[in-house]
């Protein structure tokens, strides 16, 4: 599906650029204008597809759907798989939050649901797939879901409804199961077709930055951290690693965008897949940022322990896959 | 006179919506006004759970996108 991109990265670095074949600059360019275009192809395609999936997705019937049958414990793979497929941008989550919890889902079905949405989105699935290919991102896909099953499953069980703010849990109180009220916008595919493809440009172009930026470091990386550097300090046999690893990435925010690359480049110098897949679902998934926006519906006590069965799953999940792959 | 909102807890796509409205309206020359919303509570006192939301005389017109100026356009006409 690619070769033509290989193509042409060699008839432009090779042929055009003169850049023979076999030095370290001229793979390194190769390499660099391949990865880039292919991954600018991908980003292009899921995210038009991914638009197609927003416009027409249909979030009321969802809710609705959770709040009025009793699913046994399916609703919570309902919210994680729904969260995964859903493209919302971060902003969205609290009015989410708020939506599912007016509507009377249960607290942990809507964490379920807040902790997939942002681990397992479009530009994370294009770029995993463009640097790891099908199955490491079917593996990361799978298990984001089940990380926000599991975590909004124990969360569950915690009776935290009295750690909401205030006007929250009067929300909470007046929740209404029954609302059909679906205003849907009457306008055709193809009269649609052309909103989806400029919004998808957009978030390709906000985003080619940082995937610019983390395929350089990407690159830089090869060229000087030596095979196996990190192994000396962290490798599979390092039983604080992964634990380190996600204490590290829940503070910090990167967008998904920028951090598979520079994970690609961990796991090709020895750093576990575990390890590595632990630290990017801690940065992309949980950060300050998300913490303040989070401040508006949860007391700080609810958010700290939001936060740490998180954390404690994500941990979890690392040592599961160092030992499976 | 209209009375346009935008609801939105301030991301990229909200100040897109606003600076798309602000210019149809300017474009247009109809006596107007446009409001950012970014306080939750107030958001969600029009039942959405998506943002960017325009809201044209109280009602909720686009949820979840940003709007071309033609499409503000035909909403103003």
């Amino acid at each position: 599906m690619f070769d033509w991109i290989q193509h042409f990265a060699d008839w432009l670095i090779y042929g055009i650029a003169g850049i023979a074949q076999g030095t370290h600059l001229g793979d390194a360019l190769n390499f660099f204008v391949y990865d880039t275009l292919k991954i600018l192809v991908l980003l292009l395609l899921i995210t038009f597809l991914m638009g197609i999936v927003n416009a027409y997705f249909p979030i009321d019937r969802i809710r609705n759907f959770l709040s009025r049958n009793k699913l046994y414990g399916g609703e919570y793979l309902i919210a994680s798989t729904f969260g995964a497929a859903t493209p919302f941008c971060s902003c969205s989550s609290v009015p989410l939050f708020i939506g599912f919890v007016k509507g009377g889902i249960p607290l942990g079905v809507t964490f379920a649901f807040l902790i997939t949405s942002p681990l397992v989105n479009e530009v994370a699935v294009a770029i995993f797939l463009g640097m790891f290919g099908l199955k490491t991102t079917v593996i990361y896909v799978v298990s984001g879901i089940l990380l926000g099953m599991v975590s909004g499953f124990i969360l569950s069980r915690m009776n935290l409804e009295p750690l909401l703010t205030e006007w929250v849990r009067k929300i909470q109180a007046n929740a209404e199961h029954e609302r059909e009220v679906f205003e849907l916008e009457k306008k055709t595919f193809f009269q649609r077709v052309p909103g989806i493809w400029n919004e998808a440009f957009g978030i390709v172009k906000s985003v080619f930055v940082y995937v610019i930026i983390g395929i350089g470091i990407g690159a830089a990386m090869h060229g000087y951290v030596p095979e196996g550097f990190f192994e000396t300090y962290i490798g599979k046999d390092t039983w604080y690693a992964v634990p380190l690893a996600v204490l590290l990435g829940v503070p910090m925010y990167a967008n998904a965008a920028g951090i598979v690359p520079v994970i690609q480049v961990f796991v090709a110098k020895g750093i576990p897949v575990g390890t590595s897949l632990a630290f990017m679902m801690a940065v992309v998934g949980l950060s300050i940022p998300e913490a303040t926006l989070l401040k508006k519906v949860m007391t700080g006590k609810l958010i700290a322990i939001f936060f740490g069965v998180v954390t404690a799953c994500i941990i979890l999940s690392g040592y599961i896959f160092n030992v499976i792959l | 006179m209209r009375s346009i909102k935008i609801l939105g807890t301030g991301c990229a796509k909200c100040k897109q919506v606003e600076a798309i409205v602000r210019s149809t309206v300017a474009e247009m020359g109809i006596d107007a006004t446009v409001e950012k919303v970014e306080d939750i509570e107030k958001i969600m006192a029009y039942d959405v759970m998506v943002t960017p939301v325009l809201v044209i005389d109280e009602v909720v017109k686009i949820k979840g996108r940003v709007p071309s100026g033609t499409e503000i356009k035909a909403l103003l006409a």
